[in-house]
């Protein structure tokens, strides 16, 4: 079977609506709960919490900084089941899962690294400092990018989607690594959220210290841990399905 | 009937070290390339005595590193151009043997650029860094960046980009290994206490079984076809 026959079958049939009214009823639902839950979480971060007693406003910017990171994690953890799902199927529609997830993880956790540099101006006074763990969110961001850049450079759909699931599998240990870098190297300067910091981290706060803190970031982890990626993942998985009907249709139109 | 496992994966290291024996193409561009970016190393950083004794064990991993990509690049695009890895596929050997075989051979070339780079690192630097543990730190992890690199090399040499695609995709997985390989190894220089550092290696030996493991079921799906 050959490359264009593989995307052909695989194609959604074009409908006839577009645009929101054409997207499945659980997506609409989901999507609309997902942008009001953003505006009540920044409302809660913005308004409800107290500010902080130390840091002053700064601080609200941790209402994102810290569960864009789980979104993040969310999304590389969907290209990791996408990627073992599709070596043991070989069904395109998991890479297409791998994808999304790498795509939406990259984007969060770039916005977890500027949110970041963002707090530090002020808190450490310095944008960027080679932390541990900033170096090794950094890193993971690359990691992602070299990802889409290995499936950029490969031609065969079918290689490309292997290649892409192997990657992707690999590629979650710099997610991990980020994630204990601040238990196993003492000399971190970031603070730890779950769990006692580390001594010289700078910048930890109490979560009973100043009112409504528990409650904003209860509001908040759930929308960008979870709501944002998922919703996100969902437009993309639906883009691509688009693309491949298109290529598709391309290769019908060209064979003729 | 199939060849059993193990003479399979010596039979390809064999036949890797016969042709290296015969070319010296691996191990002399590797080997020049080290001891070059030991030269210039030393000239970009303008060491003194203390500097040397933080940033040695970085000097040393970096080259290691690079000098590694060299070997690992040309060391799989040979199979490819020559068309030796069809017949390694059509052989009746397990796909896995193909993997432990060429990573032997990826492990003992890289091996040796490393084994000679710690004499003349000695003399060049004037530090003492042929140590017992040095050489276990050496061992390992270069056993953790030849796994993930022959896996990754299989890959790259069959994209477009070919060669230059190896350090980008290497380098973000192989970073737990060299954070820990720094780590020990600059402890290790600088005669801190054992309690201090002995989690490092081992760490890295977790590393290095979770790499082999992950790596050893992965391969079979970046050679089929």
């Amino acid at each position: 079977m050959n490359a264009a026959q593989n995307i052909q079958s695989q194609a959604v049939p074009a409908k006839g609506a577009s645009g929101f009214a054409a997207w499945p009823p659980l997506l609409r639902i989901l999507t609309i709960a997902t942008l009001i839950a953003i505006l009540i979480g920044l409302y809660m971060g913005l308004g409800y919490a107290g500010t902080d007693v130390e840091q002053g406003d700064v601080q609200r910017i941790f209402y994102i900084h810290m569960p864009v990171f789980f979104g993040a994690f969310i999304a590389f953890g969907a290209t990791v089941v996408g990627g073992i799902q599709y070596l043991r199927t070989r069904k395109p529609k998991w890479d297409t899962l791998a994808l999304a997830g790498a795509e939406v993880g990259l984007a969060l956790g770039l916005l977890n690294v500027v949110t970041g540099a963002i707090w530090a101006r002020p808190i450490w006074n310095t944008w960027w400092t080679w932390d541990p763990r900033l170096t090794s969110a950094a890193i993971m961001c690359l990691t992602y990018a070299a990802y889409l850049m290995l499936r950029n450079g490969i031609e065969n759909p079918e290689q490309r989607r292997r290649f892409a699931a192997v990657y992707g599998i690999l590629a979650i240990v710099t997610v991990i690594m980020t994630l204990v870098v601040i238990r196993i190297r003492p000399d971190t300067i970031h603070p730890a959220v779950i769990g006692p910091s580390a001594q010289n981290a700078q910048g930890t706060f109490e979560l009973e210290a100043t009112r409504g803190v528990g409650a904003a970031l209860g509001m908040n982890f759930p929308v960008w841990a979870l709501l944002v990626p998922i919703t996100l993942m969902w437009h993309r998985i639906r883009l691509q399905n688009r693309v491949d009907q298109v290529e598709a249709m391309k290769a019908e139109v060209l064979n003729q | 009937m199939k060849t059993p496992f193990w003479q399979a994966v010596f039979a390809i290291a064999r036949k890797d070290l016969r042709a290296e024996l015969r070319s010296r193409e691996l191990v002399n561009t590797m080997g020049l390339f080290a001891l070059l970016s030991v030269l210039i190393f030393s000239f970009a950083l303008e060491l003194d005595r203390a500097a040397r004794q933080e940033s040695i064990s970085g000097v040393l991993w970096v080259t290691v590193v690079f000098a590694s990509f060299l070997g690992l690049n040309r060391s799989l695009a040979m199979e490819r151009d020559q068309g030796n890895i069809d017949a390694l596929l059509l052989a009746p050997i397990h796909r896995n043997a193909i993997f432990a075989g060429k990573l032997l051979g990826n492990f003992l070339f890289t091996l040796v650029v490393g084994l000679v780079l710690l004499p003349v690192m000695s003399l060049l630097y004037n530090m003492p860094l042929i140590q017992p543990w040095i050489l276990v730190i050496l061992l390992l992890g270069i056993a953790g960046f030849a796994t993930v690199g022959t896996l990754l090399a299989t890959m790259t040499v069959q994209t477009r980009a070919r060669e230059s695609l190896l350090p980008i995709v290497m380098l973000p997985v192989a970073l737990p290994v060299l954070l820990a390989v720094v780590r020990s190894s600059t402890a290790v220089l600088n005669n801190a206490p054992i309690d201090d550092w002995i989690a490092w290696p081992q760490i890295l030996i977790v590393v290095d079984v979770v790499y082999l493991t992950v790596c050893f079921l992965l391969f079979e799906y970046v050679i089929e076809s």
